[in-house]
């Protein structure tokens, strides 16, 4: 069917299942907005910064397991894509960020607007491609999709020149993708997982070490079955929290630099390390030759460069965790819990999570708060810092992509528009962004976006008028030297809310925060914003300083 | 220690950009890199040289597939390989040194291929060592200019790559 490319786009979007749309306007893309105002298949949010945009793709494709997409014009419009994309990179995110450029005569001649996005982007892209003529939209959107879900997701950019969008073609969709030099791997080596099976069986201290890519690869079911087959406990990564429900007795929580003690004490003392989708990234080992030094190390995972990357693996298996873990569970042989299990429930209750006891507001306490009055069933999106440790230690998740949070990039930010995405991608779901009073500011535009569209997220300001981490590194390493971390002077986050046309609520002692909870929940058609006035020299523990091992564990301030 | 990589990828605008971007970033060090059309149009060889351990190899092998644009990646190590370089050398050449420079020549069955009242170009292909070693006895007479192509290589026997 002939048409122009700007069609072409929203036709092959939509033939890749494409529902929502989060973008902004510029001169490029005229010709793709011009068809988006009357096309009624895609639903098109238009965010306040490009950077939303990004973001909440991001925080939809995580909530969904859909692929997130974004648009935005050239020059600043694609620029301010850029941090959301190398988030999405860093987390193994499926987006398609989507830029107008300049038409093709001009490129490379520094015309109005133009900046060399591809360039830019090719290290943080899982792929992009940059298109030069009309008759290519459908392919190139159709391969842009299939590498984006594909194998271990990504983002993947697509540049379209405004000539392109203009130019005649003749549509038809593409059936079928095949890139010759991308042939992703499913299943695992036979043999490999046989040795693991053995290696299962003989071990006498195993722990599971689960990450983002069984959330990715939806093997929550088999991992749940091989843990209650072993009885081997699961510790999670930030981003693998909910692939197992963290209410489940075989659950030890989050490892790493602020993960639980007995998670971290279970894993340096373990002589069977099984790790399944996830990276052994430095917040999670510490320093390298101290981390898991008795045991075997078995590494499932479908990226095979993540495979003895930075640790040695000693039955390494490249696949999708779900394919893999069934192969497993068809030769893994049912465990009775030993002494081992004994073990580490002895450290779970000598190293439980704490914060104090007396009648001020800590964070910890609103975030359990928040759990209560959610059923732990809300979905939740939090910015970088303090109060997104905090979460990830007392918000238990029941599922998997229900926690969104940028781990691998840590950008500040990216909590509201993240939860405005999750939350337009799931509707039915209460959607709680738990932010920090510096992130928050980050992208606080996008409250007027989720005002405007009537996304209902509720926001939980952790406010404590510093750049709470930053503040917390230099209280025990700095000598308390709080350069550049006072963020007090700060706007009045109820009248802000209201003057977005948001709800602002406030909760300045704890008797105050069931209540203003409960009162949030009561709007289902704008956001709210709350703001928790908390203990402002609180610090994260536990914590292993990054570059130590858990000899340097500290469980609570130093006295 | 040096290792030779070849590097079948898509004839694509921008490959070359991919992959010595990912050497880039990720601290690879490139020692030299030729690359040209295939006998399939649609694919293009890279030959790198790069210096690194065994780890190091391994990482920059799995990151280079990764890249969609690359088709596939191979390893000589410890085959039989034919390995060539070729390189243009400006020597100065006054009357006085000619004749000897024209043996040394005739050793390396190098060529000459461009001649003024100052100078010779000469022409060599050969292994690396032999374009060093010529090179390094030409230096004593003042070389005006180089340019080498870095290496290519290729599996001896049936085998292609």
């Amino acid at each position: 069917m002939k048409m122009i490319g700007a069609q072409a786009l929203l036709e092959s979007l939509k033939w890749e299942g494409v529902e929502v749309i989060f973008g902004f306007p510029g001169g490029v893309v005229l010709p793709i907005y011009d068809c988006l105002y009357d096309y009624k298949d895609i639903r098109h949010i238009l965010v306040r910064h490009e950077q939303g945009a990004a973001h909440a793709a991001d925080g939809y494709a995580r909530a969904t397991g859909k692929v997130g997409v974004c648009l935005a014009t050239s020059g600043p419009g694609a620029t301010n894509l850029v941090t959301g994309i190398a988030n999405a990179y860093m987390d193994s995110i499926p987006i398609v960020a989507i830029t107008g450029q300049v038409k093709t005569t001009v490129l490379g001649k520094d015309a109005f607007q133009e900046a060399d996005i591809t360039g830019i982007t090719m290290p943080i892209t899982k792929h992009n491609f940059l298109l030069k003529n009309s008759k290519d939209v459908p392919e190139v959107v159709a391969e842009a999709f299939y590498i984006a879900r594909s194998g271990r997701p990504g983002p993947v950019l697509i540049d379209i020149p405004m000539d392109v969008s203009l130019g005649q073609l003749d549509y038809k969709p593409v059936k079928n993708v095949d890139i010759p030099s991308y042939k992703p791997r499913a299943s695992g080596h036979p043999l490999q997982i046989k040795k693991a099976a053995k290696a299962i069986a003989a071990a006498e201290r195993p722990v599971l070490y689960v990450g983002g890519g069984v959330i990715a690869s939806g093997a929550s079911p088999e991992l749940l079955e091989l843990s209650e087959r072993t009885h081997i406990l699961v510790a999670t990564t930030l981003l693998g929290k909910g692939a197992i429900p963290e209410t489940h007795p075989h659950s030890l929580g989050m490892l790493g630099m602020h993960g639980t003690a007995y998670a971290n004490h279970a894993v340096a003392h373990c002589d069977l390390l099984i790790a399944i989708g996830a990276r052994f990234d430095d917040r999670v080992t510490g320093k390298l030759d101290a981390f898991a030094k008795h045991a075997k190390v078995i590494h499932i995972d479908v990226d095979p460069a993540e495979i003895g990357k930075t640790v040695h693996v000693d039955i390494p298996i490249v696949g999708d965790c779900k394919a893999v873990l069934r192969e497993l569970l068809e030769r893994v042989e049912a465990r009775e819990e030993t002494e081992w299990n004994e073990q580490i429930v002895r450290w779970r209750n000598e190293y439980p999570l704490q914060y104090g006891s007396d009648d001020k507001l800590y964070p910890q306490y609103v975030i359990e708060q928040i759990w209560e009055i959610t059923e732990g069933d809300a979905i939740i999106a939090t910015g970088v810092g303090q109060h997104q440790m905090w979460t990830a230690q007392f918000y238990k998740c029941r599922y998997p992509r229900q926690f969104l949070s940028s781990g691998g990039l840590g950008t500040m930010g990216y909590g509201l528009p993240a939860g405005i995405g999750a939350k337009v991608g799931c509707p039915d779901k209460t959607v709680f962004v738990i932010d920090g009073d510096g992130s928050v500011q980050m992208t606080i535009q996008e409250v007027m976006t989720a005002v405007a569209s009537k996304i209902a997220v509720k926001v939980a300001i952790m406010n404590n008028g510093y750049l709470g981490m930053v503040r917390q590194w230099q209280e025990l390493f700095w000598n308390r030297r709080y350069s550049g971390v006072d963020i007090s002077a700060q706007p009045d986050f109820v009248k802000l809310a209201e003057a977005y046309g948001a709800v602002g609520l406030r909760a300045e002692k704890k008797e105050e925060v069931a209540k203003v909870l409960k009162e949030s929940l009561k709007y289902k058609d704008r956001p709210v914003l709350i703001d928790f006035r908390i203990e402002r020299e609180e610090n994260v523990f536990p914590m292993i300083p990054s570059g130590q091992s858990i000899e340097g564990m500290m469980v609570h301030r130093p006295k | 220690m040096q290792h030779t990589i070849t590097a079948l990828v898509a004839n694509k605008p921008g490959v070359l950009a991919r992959v010595s971007g990912l050497f880039a970033r990720r601290g690879f060090n490139i020692e030299s890199l030729a690359v040209s059309i295939t006998n399939d149009p649609s694919v293009s060889r890279m030959t790198i040289v790069v210096e690194g351990d065994d780890t190091v190899l391994e990482q920059i092998t799995k990151q280079l597939h990764k890249l969609i644009d690359v088709i596939k990646v191979a390893d000589y190590q410890g085959m039989p390989v034919i390995e060539r370089e070729l390189a243009m050398i400006k020597v100065n050449a006054e009357t006085s040194a000619r004749a000897e420079i024209m043996q040394i020549v005739d050793i390396f069955r190098a060529k000459i291929i461009d001649i003024s009242d100052k100078t010779f170009t000469i022409e060599v292909t050969g292994s690396v060592d032999k374009v060093d070693a010529i090179e390094k006895l030409l230096e004593p007479y003042g070389i005006g200019e180089l340019v080498r192509t870095g290496k290519i290589a290729m599996m001896r026997g049936a085998k292609t790559a």
